[in-house]
């Protein structure tokens, strides 16, 4: 990075925390906007030198290659259990999990809710986009009813698919979770509430407070076949009906935390 | 330190214990479970990692993350536990990261039973889970040597950075017999980890444990790699035992609890005047292919027994090479063939193969180790 002269400040710099790899993200795909939420609040927390990022399967399955620190890649939806094997034998290390739809509210449904109820001491970001984006569109557990996608073609028919699933509301239940939400990066009043609550979960972990998890609604332009612009749209219109963004869980402790800054 | 009474699976944890195991993941299956309470017990009375993972996929993801983090780890299981647990150590291996893993094997397949059995060999040796890897895979036939492997597997898996496999059967995980326990070694400090494991990238850059490589000839490469790493293996650590394998007309073949069987098969076939010997692979990967290949020139025939339908048998014959005949006996679902039984079928191969039996009453050699 340049030398900033004597006279100017420096007010928006790339985060530490992500390295200079340009992503392999789709144009309006919004994982590029979480990653960099993430990066500057660990910037901000001063612990790069100390987390672990564990990787997904799924789009941001490279995301290790844009993180600045220390990561694994797990396998499809293992991401939990091996953040927990991590965090066990490394309580001084800061450890998260990146996960999407598929990963996390399907395949490993058994593995995220079992360390949220043991209340493991990481910290989970979880984008829903409502699809299955890396293997081309198809339908993910949080596909909304009567969404058309390449493997529900006519539609999601929730008496025969199913219903799309409410991860946070599920994780406000368990005694392990000290602070669950659901945040929105469709627009920047969205964007900084998220950063403020991806934040709030990682001091949830310092403080050594239980289980934290910042699921983020988020839009696929390309498997939508939306631009980015009507993605957005899209998603504050359809998703956000469906799954409400806000706090569903959050602790006195968690409260003090945000209410202490 | 003096041998004392232990059973098998509770000796296999404080092995683990003593050899500096600093986390256990694992899942309560039968004829495996007290492995699991004895470090439920043990890990929290020492500082150390104990977890009851919801499955057995969530334990072996556990102790990759674990490994990745560059802790001595381990889970164990038995059958049908391992085969959930196939796709983390195929993730494993390609990860290159050092871990333990006892199987107890059961009865199968399906839910099967909970007896001693030897089925689970090619799954062990022939590779676990998808893509091109193979695990070392050790198999005691004694308490002392379940003890022994333990202690080896976490040294060699650390060594190759691979996953080490400790395959017994209920009948060693379940029984007592007197053996010793190695000295307590110290627990290795956050401080001394591996250079390559994810502690945190201070003052370095970062480290990536990951099994994605993209591009057909990245992932090519990776996989030379590999098999450099295995090639190393094959040529270093290749372990078997032999008795009376000198003067043997016949050559049994057999591992494990079925092995120590067989010891006393040898000693009544050379009573009878049968000259027999026996080779007992400690390593079922590496295969101690070149010394079994040396043994079938000399000998007029090679008998496999096993616990299966006869899964070792195919690398018997690969070894053989068609020097001279194989025979085979098995037992399956849980059995343990008996020297009364496997006797016979012996003598009928010799038999079919006109080989001298002429007992002149002579008392059989001594043990003798490889």
């Amino acid at each position: 990075m340049p030398e900033i002269p004597e006279d100017m400040e420096l007010i928006y710099a790339r985060p530490k925390s992500l390295t200079l790899n340009h992503t392999h993200y789709c144009p309006g795909c919004t994982h590029g906007t979480i990653h960099r939420l993430i990066a500057e609040v660990i910037d901000e927390l001063g612990v790069r030198d100390r987390t672990i990022a564990v990787a997904p399967v799924g789009c941001a399955v490279l995301a290790y290659n844009y993180f600045n620190m220390d990561s694994a890649e797990a396998a499809h939806g293992r991401a939990p259990a091996m953040a927990t094997g991590i965090k066990r034998v490394s309580p001084n290390n800061v450890v998260f999990t990146y996960q999407g739809d598929g990963d996390l509210a399907a395949i490993g449904t058994a593995e995220i809710i079992q360390a949220a109820n043991r209340g493991e001491l990481f910290t989970t970001i979880f984008v829903n986009n409502a699809i299955y984006g890396m293997t081309g569109g198809q339908m993910a557990p949080t596909t909304l009813p009567g969404q058309v996608t390449t493997s529900s073609p006519g539609g999601r028919v929730v008496q025969s698919h199913g219903h799309p699933v409410r991860m946070v509301e599920i994780m406000a239940t368990l005694p392990g979770v000290a602070f669950a939400t659901r945040q929105q990066v469709l627009d920047v009043r969205g964007i900084r509430k998220t950063k403020k609550a991806i934040k709030l979960a990682f001091q949830a972990q310092l403080e050594g407070l239980g289980f934290s998890i910042v699921e983020v609604l988020s839009t696929c332009p390309t498997n939508w076949h939306m631009t980015p612009e009507e993605a957005s749209t899209w998603a504050k219109d359809q998703m956000a009906a469906y799954f409400p963004v806000g706090d569903t869980k959050v602790i006195p402790e968690v409260e003090a935390l945000a209410k202490a800054r | 330190m003096a041998a004392e009474l232990l059973e098998g699976n509770a000796a296999i944890a404080e092995a683990a214990i003593r050899a500096g195991c600093e986390a256990f993941y694992g899942y309560p299956i039968t004829p495996q479970t007290e492995v699991l309470e004895h470090f439920s017990k043990r890990m929290p009375e020492l500082g150390r990692v104990f977890l009851q993972a919801e499955s057995e996929v969530a334990s072996i993801n556990m102790v990759y993350g674990a490994a990745s983090a560059g802790a001595r780890v381990m889970s164990s299981s038995s059958s049908p536990g391992i085969s959930l647990m196939q796709e983390g150590l195929s993730y494993i291996a390609c990860s290159e990261v050092p871990a333990v893993l006892v199987n107890i094997m059961r009865g199968g397949p399906g839910l099967g039973n909970v007896q001693p059995s030897q089925a689970d060999y090619f799954q062990a040796t022939k590779m676990a889970g998808h893509g091109d890897y193979h695990m070392i895979v050790l198999a005691p036939s004694t308490v002392q040597e379940a003890i022994d492997h333990v202690v080896l597997a976490f040294d060699l898996a650390e060594k190759y950075r691979t996953i080490a496999m400790v395959v017994a059967d209920g009948a060693i995980g379940q029984m007592m017999e007197p053996a010793e326990l190695p000295p307590m070694r110290p627990v290795r400090r956050f401080e001394d980890r591996p250079e390559w494991a994810l502690t945190g990238a201070k003052g370095r850059d970062p480290n990536v444990i990951t099994s994605l490589y993209l591009g057909a000839e990245n992932l090519e490469a990776v996989n030379i790699r590999l098999q450099e790493k295995l090639a190393r293996i094959k040529a270093e650590e290749v372990r078997w035992k032999e008795y009376d394998t000198d003067d043997a007309d016949l050559l049994l073949v057999a591992f494990g609890t079925v092995g120590r069987v067989c010891q006393t098969v040898v000693r009544e076939a050379r009573a009878k005047g049968l000259k027999v010997g026996l080779l007992r692979p400690i390593t079922l990967w590496p295969y101690p292919e070149a010394r079994l290949h040396e043994l079938a020139g000399r000998v007029k025939g090679v008998f496999t027994v096993e616990m299966n339908a006869g899964q070792m048998l195919e690398d018997v014959r690969l070894a053989v090479e068609g020097q001279c005949p194989v025979g085979f006996y098995g037992r399956m679902g849980g059995v343990i063939p008996l020297p009364d039984e496997i006797l016979p079928k012996l003598e009928e191969f010799a038999r079919e193969l006109g080989v001298e039996g002429a007992g002149d009453g002579a008392a059989h050699a001594e043990d003798a180790d490889a």
